[in-house]
């Protein structure tokens, strides 16, 4: 190796193990993928969740660069998960009068959505011959990722993998949501919202919004509530059916 | 400075949502109870202050962000999920699809219901 040459490996083994890298890498790849987005006129199959999501995998496998150090600088941005579920609020402020009209089968619709969620995602993969630990982190899947991660663990599953499957969920609702909503020949955006927010928390949540805020913002609230029904009812429902 | 003082009240919010659930074991997590105050307290304030609107619009406009790092995540549980991956797609495949037509159908079904006999 060349002086030139292992100065060079020194500077990438140094940048690659630092914050800076993992948050740039992500940011970057957003930028691109979101791009990709507008230029496809807003292509649900270019859901801008998708492809940054690929994009870095793609880099991440070819740099050799392992998940632990990519998070160390990711984590910036996934702390943000926080104040973004808190920032909801604002949006449901708004809504709230609409809120108070559809409370009760709003909340009707919550609890069974939320347990039909859990229940279709558990029995379908029983019945291909699931392992059990899969099974369980399969449960909370259309919660919100750090509920959903609680959930998992509360269950014996795997929180990680959880996550993973969180977020798969929410592409594929993201994806197919509206479409399907057209396709059920339902036009109102409040109920189009709730029933992403239930299915595909905050991915559903981010392109509810970009239909419009008023879908948005029922998404949101869905989202929040459902993720509160979740965590009480989900593990109870899961011991009593026998797993 | 505006941003600021919104984030700066979001994540005071938000710590006092964790330490909500902490301090009496809640199963629900912290920032979901931050919401819930926030909420409270924009209906006590009767409105949303500007410096807040800025930050949490700046926020949820780039919602999907932020489930970035959790999704290339993925890249760890490649082996487990190659493993199984015919059961956890078709699962989470199918049960997205139901959920989201059931839970919209139900919902259209009750509001309509309800609003008939109110």
């Amino acid at each position: 190796m060349t002086p030139a040459e292992s100065s060079l490996s020194q500077l990438w083994v140094y940048l690659a193990a630092s914050p800076l890298f993992g948050l740039t890498l992500t940011l970057v790849a957003y930028g691109i993928a979101y791009r990709l987005y507008l230029a496809s006129r807003s292509s649900p199959l270019c859901n801008p969740v998708a492809t940054t999501i690929a994009l870095i995998i793609a880099v991440l496998l070819f740099t050799h660069i392992s998940y632990q150090d990519y998070f160390s600088g990711a984590q910036f941005v996934h702390f943000l998960l926080g104040p973004a579920t808190v920032a909801l609020a604002i949006p449901l402020y708004r809504q709230l009068r609409k809120v108070q009209q559809i409370f009760i089968p709003l909340v009707i619709t919550l609890v069974c959505g939320s347990a039909v969620g859990a229940l279709s995602a558990l029995y379908t993969a029983k019945l291909l011959g699931a392992s059990e630990p899969v099974l369980m982190s399969l449960v909370p899947k259309s919660v919100t990722t750090p509920i959903a991660m609680s959930i998992a663990k509360l269950l014996g599953g795997i929180p990680p993998l959880t996550a993973v499957l969180v977020v798969i969920t929410g592409i594929i609702g993201a994806l197919l949501g509206t479409r399907l909503m057209q396709l059920l020949g339902i036009q109102d955006d409040s109920v189009k919202g709730i029933a992403m927010g239930i299915a595909a928390h905050g991915i559903g949540t981010a392109r509810a919004f970009q239909v419009s805020s008023e879908m948005g913002a029922f998404a949101g609230l869905a989202m929040a509530l459902s993720a509160f029904v979740a965590s009480l009812v989900l593990p109870p429902l899961i011991h009593l059916l026998g797993f | 400075m505006q941003f600021l003082n919104g984030i700066t009240l979001l994540l005071i919010f938000q710590l006092a949502g964790e330490i909500t659930g902490v301090w009496f074991q809640l199963p629900i997590p912290g920032p979901v109870i931050g919401m819930g105050y926030l909420l409270l307290a924009l209906l006590l304030y009767r409105g949303v202050p500007a410096a807040l609107d800025a930050a949490a619009n700046g926020l949820l406009m780039h919602l999907s962000l932020l489930f970035v790092p959790a999704g290339v995540g993925l890249i760890v549980y490649f082996d487990y999920i190659a493993r199984e991956w015919l059961p956890i797609t078709i699962a989470v495949f199918v049960s997205t699809i139901v959920t989201l037509g059931f839970s919209a159908l139900l919902m259209q079904i009750l509001q309509r219901y309800f609003k008939r006999s109110s």
